[in-house]
């Protein structure tokens, strides 16, 4: 699903946050993407979804070579994955609903489709009562499932989620890493960045280890597919 | 694929319905912030306004000039030493000509009281001997005669009646008018222009302010798949609405502006005796303004989208 080849990354200004990254991911497979703040965890995922162009190497997702992806082919590239923020980023000034249902949208579905879907994402993620508030009003947890429930809501095949249970105490940690097992055992790719130890220790899927840019270990755990 | 469209009445369909919500949810945001959407449409409708009040004007003032077009008269200046009851004769003759429906005698001593009076030259014209103004008759050509080559061939006619020294034609003020209407003209289409580019100013100016406003949203929706023609439709409908909107606004500036003066337009006319009454604004005009605006509304969103949108981008 995913592959890096020799991928480096160097940011304006010069400060290599990738150096020489290899590694795959296959399809159906869940990882956990870990390292210390500034290791280069977001800069991998950005890489994926084309948010940011690696400066060598190559990336592949789902067979197609990311370099050879020209700019209006993006928006099509990321309707493919689902990825989920630490903030969130959700549109305060829409419903739950609205939010969930703007993927939908952007690839030009249909009303009934749109409800059908959006319901049954907020359906996976335990939100379904509540589609008709703002994000403002739901709690920290509440507002990352809203997150979860727009990224998977396109049915993707691919989820990259960047330190999702970032603010979250354990117990609601635990429970969104596992809706993100449920998806994985329905055959979608996830690869979680995520600097908790004894969250990653406790689930035990595969590790990919980031130091300073560079793959430290790539642990072996279970894996699916 | 399939299993996407069931029930949802076609890919066509499902475009078309989502231009026709974009098209409502951006009049929809404009209703949300009405004082700064007036205020932002005022601007905009005076703009269109002015030009184009200036053109109906002008094309009012035109039509009474080529009314009087019909107003041209003939000068026939008579030797001097013509004697009076010779200058009524040939008047009278003249009278029966059917190219000519009046002709007034003016004797050389009236032209001169009428010289002394207008020049302000009384004491300096008592010095001179003899009257050396010559009498003159004013012919008026009927209606029918109103091309230029006809009258031209009616005043070389009656050049050529042996007490006739001089004939002109005098339609000189008639054509220093046409001439003022033509440079007014001129001026409204360079008004029209730079007021053209002030409006798309205006709407672009506005929707770059909306887009830094709605950056966040931008960024998200890019992040999750938006195509920049998904991104730029709500803004160019939001251009589009300013257009059509400043362009109602500026038809009833217009219209009520010349409501306002054809009431003492038409009482002017009255006191000349002419049936003129102030024209409004015709099909084309009115189809110019309306058209002109919803161009220009989209022209100025367009070139807004185009320059600010592209800058934003996922970090
Ligand atoms: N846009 C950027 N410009 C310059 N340096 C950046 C940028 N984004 C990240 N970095 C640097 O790259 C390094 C890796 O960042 P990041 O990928 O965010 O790490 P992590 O997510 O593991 O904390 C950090 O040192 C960071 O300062
Ligand atoms: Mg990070």
């Amino acid at each position: 699903m995913i592959r890096f080849s020799h991928v480096s990354k160097r940011y304006p200004g010069g400060f290599e946050a990738l150096s020489d990254v290899s590694f795959h991911l296959a399809a159906g497979e869940m990882a956990f993407l870990t390292g210390h703040s500034g290791a280069g965890k977001s800069t991998l995922l950005k890489l994926i979804a084309l948010i940011e162009r690696p400066s060598g190497g190559q990336v592949l997702v789902n067979g197609q070579n990311l370099n050879k992806l020209g700019r209006w082919r993006i928006p099509y590239h990321r309707r493919n994955i689902g990825v989920i923020f630490q903030d969130h980023r959700l549109l305060f000034d829409r419903t739950v609903y609205d939010n969930v249902a703007l993927p939908l949208i952007i690839a030009g579905h249909g009303a009934q489709e749109v409800g059908r879907r959006v319901r049954a994402a907020l359906d996976k993620v335990g939100l379904l009562g509540k589609e008709k508030q703002y994000p403002i009003t739901l709690s920290g947890g509440e507002q990352q499932r809203v997150g979860i429930a727009r990224a998977v809501v396109n049915k993707p095949p691919l989820l990259l989620a960047d330190e999702p249970t970032g603010n979250l105490d354990p117990e609601l940690s635990r429970e969104i890493m596992r809706i993100f097992e449920d998806f994985n055992r329905v055959g979608v790719s996830v690869l979680i960045a995520s600097h908790d130890h004894n969250l990653i220790r406790s689930m035990g899927h595969r590790v990919i280890a980031l130091e300073h840019g560079r793959l430290a270990e790539t642990a072996g755990g279970l894996t699916h597919g | 694929m399939a299993e996407t469209r069931r029930g949802d009445g076609g890919w066509l369909h499902n475009y078309l319905l989502r231009h026709a919500q974009t098209f409502f949810y951006s009049l929809g945001q404009l209703s949300r912030s009405p004082m700064s959407t007036l205020m932002t449409t005022a601007v905009i409708a005076i703009a269109l306004a002015m030009p184009t009040g200036l053109h109906v004007l002008l094309k009012n003032l035109q039509g009474v000039l080529s009314g009087w077009d019909s107003a041209a008269q003939i000068s026939l200046f008579l030797e001097r030493d013509t004697r009076e009851t010779a200058a009524l004769g040939l008047a009278e003759r003249l009278r029966q000509h059917p190219a000519i429906i009046g002709v007034e005698y003016i004797s050389a001593e009236q032209a001169m009281a009428e010289f002394r009076r207008l020049s302000g030259f009384g004491d300096a014209l008592d010095a001179l001997e003899e009257n050396p103004l010559p009498p003159v008759l004013v012919v008026q050509p009927a209606l029918g005669e109103q091309d230029p080559a006809a009258l031209q061939a009616l005043v070389d006619e009656l050049r050529a009646e042996a007490t006739v020294d001089l004939a002109q034609l005098d339609m000189e003020w008639v054509e220093r008018l046409y001439a003022l209407v033509e440079i007014g003209k001129r001026g409204v289409m360079i008004l029209a222009t730079l007021l053209a580019i002030a409006v798309m100013l205006v709407v672009g100016n506005t929707i770059r302010l909306m887009i830094l406003n709605r950056r966040d949203e931008i960024v998200i929706i890019k992040l999750i798949g938006g195509t920049d023609a998904f991104i730029r439709r709500p803004f160019l409908y939001t251009g589009f609405w300013y257009g059509i909107l400043g362009g109602l606004l500026a038809f009833m500036m217009v219209e009520s502006s010349l409501l306002v003066l054809s009431g003492p337009v038409n009482s002017l006319a009255g006191l000349y005796n002419s049936s003129f009454r102030l024209g409004g604004m015709d099909l084309a005009t009115t189809g110019t303004l309306l058209g002109g605006g919803l161009l220009l509304g989209l022209l100025g969103s367009w070139l807004a989208v185009g320059r600010h949108l592209r800058a934003i981008e996922p970090s």
